[in-house]
């Protein structure tokens, strides 16, 4: 008989790429469904849209590369990607909002790089961040989760046919407090719309952002899966928690307080599903501890200090560009060798 | 870190959810009827070739020097049956390459008529080391883990170094094998006689024994035999690849971690597999030489899969006739599936380091076209050296041979464990064999390169030299004629002189 021969090893660990991507949209599911329940069918449109365009600016760019776009499709990267952009995003934002996001992800955010493995930032971070500067109004408009519209009137609302009320606009938590803190009224006195610890989440904020428990039960369902490690999440929700407890603690009237910042805005979503982006962060434990703390300390230090009330996307994309930083200073020593990579010194024989 | 790496403070490595080993691991010991033809090759061991002593025609017995170690680093072969000796040449290597190597092929009589033993049998103990390992060295006693280094140098090694712990090698990490697993259950009072003899040999007054705690049964038969022995000390280990490995053994059980580029006597010890500790016994005890293993054969193609006591040389497709094909295999693997080699067809020999052999099913063997790196640090977590595969990869793919040199090349075992658990089957361990490879091709060719320079630069000062003496030769002689002349001269001058004195006096 004559066989095939190639090198070892002759078995492998069964995930590829594709299996871990859609593990990793599954555990997304729960609180995306919830987000569509909250806040109707304009969320679900908007999320539709935003996947598609993603998919689509990956498939042009790989057509122009001249590489054939299905099998690169299948491996479930574009789809993420376009997912937690459109988790991130104003529930209620006009349809263009999302193709504008989408195709900038994949395209901009990812295939300028090189594809799959090659980009320095998070695509869905980078396509948020580009909106949010670029369309401020639409960005921050947000809905009360309430009178939820039908699935044919929330297309004419994501289509821009039917013109949201006023009324049904709000602030979300955080961004309220920003602006009443740059009034001048302290938060003993202030009425923050819901609390964050509001277990159905019917509070304002983006279509994956209320949900908060349903997207940490998604993290510890990764954890369990082995397809992320607790480095990363936990680095970045402790380095937000203890500087607002801290600050809390020294100042209630100027400081939120440490569960509410966990609870708010993308802290859950950027510690399990952003952050931990393979191709994005560094590569060793060690690395990923250090990048984590950093995205959760400059997370409360955007929210803080900085002009806007949210930072997550900010302090992800900025520790992107240290990934390589810390992936050149951060290394594991080599059995047999010394920090500085210097072959361990040899003890002779009978030294016991 | 997760909760098993945690507790059984082991960070590295893989941990196949499937081991394979069972049930061939549980089904008794059977021996192999003779076939009729064995090819034994002169070559399976590092070093030099062994040369052979026999001509075509000529009859052998069981146990009779076919062919003498040459050189330092080198084992004699020996005949497994007695049979009329039919051919001496070539035959396919177990390589992937299907490349010929030299045999000599025995045609089998079928009477395993037994030679002489070696040696007398006399206390091991009473001789002096240099003479057990002489014993060793003549029945070709070479390391049966798969590294396949002589054991005699090895000892001899060990005594000159001052080696104080012998490290046992009972961790058989990779999956399906089972065949030290076989040894120490079958045969646990002559691994630890081995053990006793090699410290004996080496002058060690310590031996850890270190056997992953997946082999329960293996463990209290050697608990058993080595009651008695307060020097010898079984230590099961955690079951996790490459937990075989010298180094990675040598850190679980000492704590100490081998030098960079040194070898494990320059802490002071030595790792032996159990399969050459009772190799050993047998060789100093009895006179027996080393012409027969226990081969695991295995995968999902078997039959009957188990362990075969078979003798050195068998062809595979011999063994497989033995122990039966339920399909036709779609891979042919000598040794475990991690560090395995492919076989290029069945009729390929058995060597001493051999074993195991897999015949693997399509669905055993999982190959996927790779696809890009998505940097999920895998790799680096599983790395049991502490690299990173997938910045070695990188440097290797853009040709930077030097950086990846200086960030540990060298130190890769090639365990394959970062290609096992990479999600893009990235082929990394592939990649680092070429670079290996590549790397000593640039260094024999810089050498080469330095040899012709050294050679140019001579000539040079040759024939510089050799311009330079002449012209001092032409110098010399010139002055040596002008030096003539002026003698000439002068005794013409003073001639004429005296001639003219003489004509004026």
């Amino acid at each position: 008989m004559i066989l095939q021969t190639v090198a070892s090893p002759h078995a492998r660990a069964g995930e590829s790429v594709s299996v871990v991507m859609l593990k990793v949209v599954a555990t997304l599911v729960p609180a995306t469904v919830y987000g569509f329940w909250l806040f109707g069918s304009p969320a679900f449109w908007l999320w539709l849209i935003t996947i598609a365009s993603a998919l689509a600016g990956e498939a042009v760019c790989l057509r122009w590369a001249g590489r054939d776009p299905v099998p690169l499709l299948k491996d479930g990267s574009a789809l993420l990607t376009g997912w937690l952009l459109a988790l991130s995003l104003p529930p209620w934002a006009p349809w263009w909002i999302g193709v504008v996001g989408g195709l900038f992800a994949t395209t901009l955010g990812k295939q300028v790089f090189g594809g799959l493995g090659n980009n320095l930032f998070n695509p869905a971070m980078i396509a948020r961040i580009a909106l949010l500067v670029s369309f401020p109004v639409q960005m921050t408009y947000w809905v009360v989760p309430a009178g939820a519209p039908g699935l044919l009137d929330g297309l004419l609302i994501t289509l821009g046919h039917i013109p949201v009320p006023d009324a049904m606009s709000s602030a979300t938590l955080l961004g309220h407090a920003k602006t009443d803190l740059a009034r001048g009224v302290d938060l003993l006195h202030t009425e923050l719309p819901g609390h964050a610890f509001n277990w159905v989440g019917a509070r304002v904020g983006s279509l994956g952002e209320t949900s908060t428990w349903l997207i940490a039960a998604g993290g510890v369902a990764l954890l369990t899966m082995r397809i992320i490690t607790w480095h990363v999440p936990v680095a970045m929700l402790a380095a937000i928690a203890v500087p607002a407890a801290i600050g809390h603690a020294v100042d209630p009237a100027r400081y939120i307080d440490w569960t509410t910042h966990l609870m708010s805005g993308g802290a859950m979503l950027g510690a399990f599903f952003i952050a931990t982006d393979y191709v994005t962060s560094p590569s060793t434990r060690a690395g990923q501890v250090v990048f984590g703390l950093g995205c959760g300390l400059l997370t409360w230090v955007i929210r803080t200090y900085g002009g806007y009330p949210e930072g997550v996307a900010f302090a992800v994309l900025l520790m992107n560009a240290l990934t390589p930083a810390i992936d050149r200073l951060i290394k594991p020593r080599v059995y047999g060798r010394t920090f500085t990579g210097k072959p361990a010194s040899v003890q002779k024989g009978k030294s016991k | 870190m997760g909760l098993r790496e945690l507790l059984n403070g082991v960070r590295w490595g893989v941990h196949p959810h499937d081991d394979h080993k069972r049930p061939a691991a549980d089904v008794p010991l059977r021996v192999m009827p003779l076939p009729a033809r064995l090819c034994v090759p002169l070559l399976q061991h590092v070093g030099a070739p062994a040369l052979p002593v026999v001509a075509v025609g000529e009859r052998v017995l069981r146990g009779q020097l076919i062919a003498a170690a040459q050189g330092n680093v080198s084992a004699p072969v020996h005949a497994p049956s007695s049979g009329v000796i039919s051919a001496i040449g070539e035959v396919t290597a177990p390589h992937p390459s299907g490349l010929p190597f030299s045999a000599i092929t025995i045609e089998l009589d079928g009477k395993d008529e037994a030679g002489e033993p070696l040696t007398p049998q006399v206390d091991p103990f009473s001789l002096a080391p240099a003479e057990v390992s002489q014993r060793i060295a003549d029945a070709g006693i070479v390391g049966l883990g798969g590294a396949t280094f002589p054991s005699a140098p090895k000892a001899q090694l060990g005594l000159k170094l001052s080696v104080h712990t012998l490290i046992i090698n009972g961790g058989e990490c990779e999956p399906y094998l089972s065949s030290d697993d076989s040894v120490m259950r079958v045969r646990a009072d002559e691994v630890i006689d081995g053990v006793r003899i090699l410290m004996h040999a080496t002058g060690a007054t310590k031996a850890l024994v270190g056997i992953e705690d997946n082999k329960p049964e293996a463990t209290a038969a050697m608990r058993k035999a080595a009651e008695g022995f307060a020097s010898i000390e079984i230590r099961p280990v955690p079951a996790r690849y490459p937990m075989g490995s010298d180094r990675q053994l040598v850190q679980v059980l000492t704590g100490k971690e081998v030098p960079s580029g040194a070898r494990t006597a320059s802490i002071g010890v030595l790792v032996n597999n159990v399969s050459t500790c009772a190799a050993i016994h047998r060789a100093v005890r009895v006179g027996e030489p080393l012409y027969r293993r226990i081969v695991t054969v295995n995968g999902g193609a078997v039959a009957q899969p188990g362990n075969v006591l078979a003798p050195i040389g068998v062809l595979i497709e011999d063994l497989l006739r033995f122990v039966g094909l339920k399909e036709t295999p779609a891979r042919l693997v000598m040794g475990g599936p991690m560090m395995g080699v492919a076989l290029p067809h069945a009729q390929v020999p058995t060597v001493k380091g051999c074993g195991g052999i897999l015949a693997l099913t399509a669905g055993e063997i999982t190959d996927t076209a790779p696809s890009a790196c998505i940097r999920c640090g895998s790799c680096v977590k599983a790395c049991p050296m502490g690299l990173l595969p997938l910045e070695l990869s990188a440097h290797i793919h853009a040709g930077e041979y030097d950086k990846a040199e200086a960030k540990g090349l060298d130190d890769c075992l090639a365990c394959g464990c970062c290609a096992y658990v990479c999600p893009s089957h990235v082929p990394l361990v592939q990649t680092f064999y070429h670079a290996k490879g590549e790397v000593w091709k640039r260094a024999q060719q810089k050498k080469r390169t330095e040899f012709t320079k050294s050679l140019a630069q001579a000539r040079k000062e040759r024939l510089e030299r050799e311009a330079r003496e002449r012209v001092e030769a032409a110098a010399r002689r010139k002055a040596e004629r002008a030096a003539q002349q002026a003698a000439a001269q002068q005794a013409a001058t003073s001639a004429s002189a005296n001639t003219a004195g003489g004509a004026s006096a």
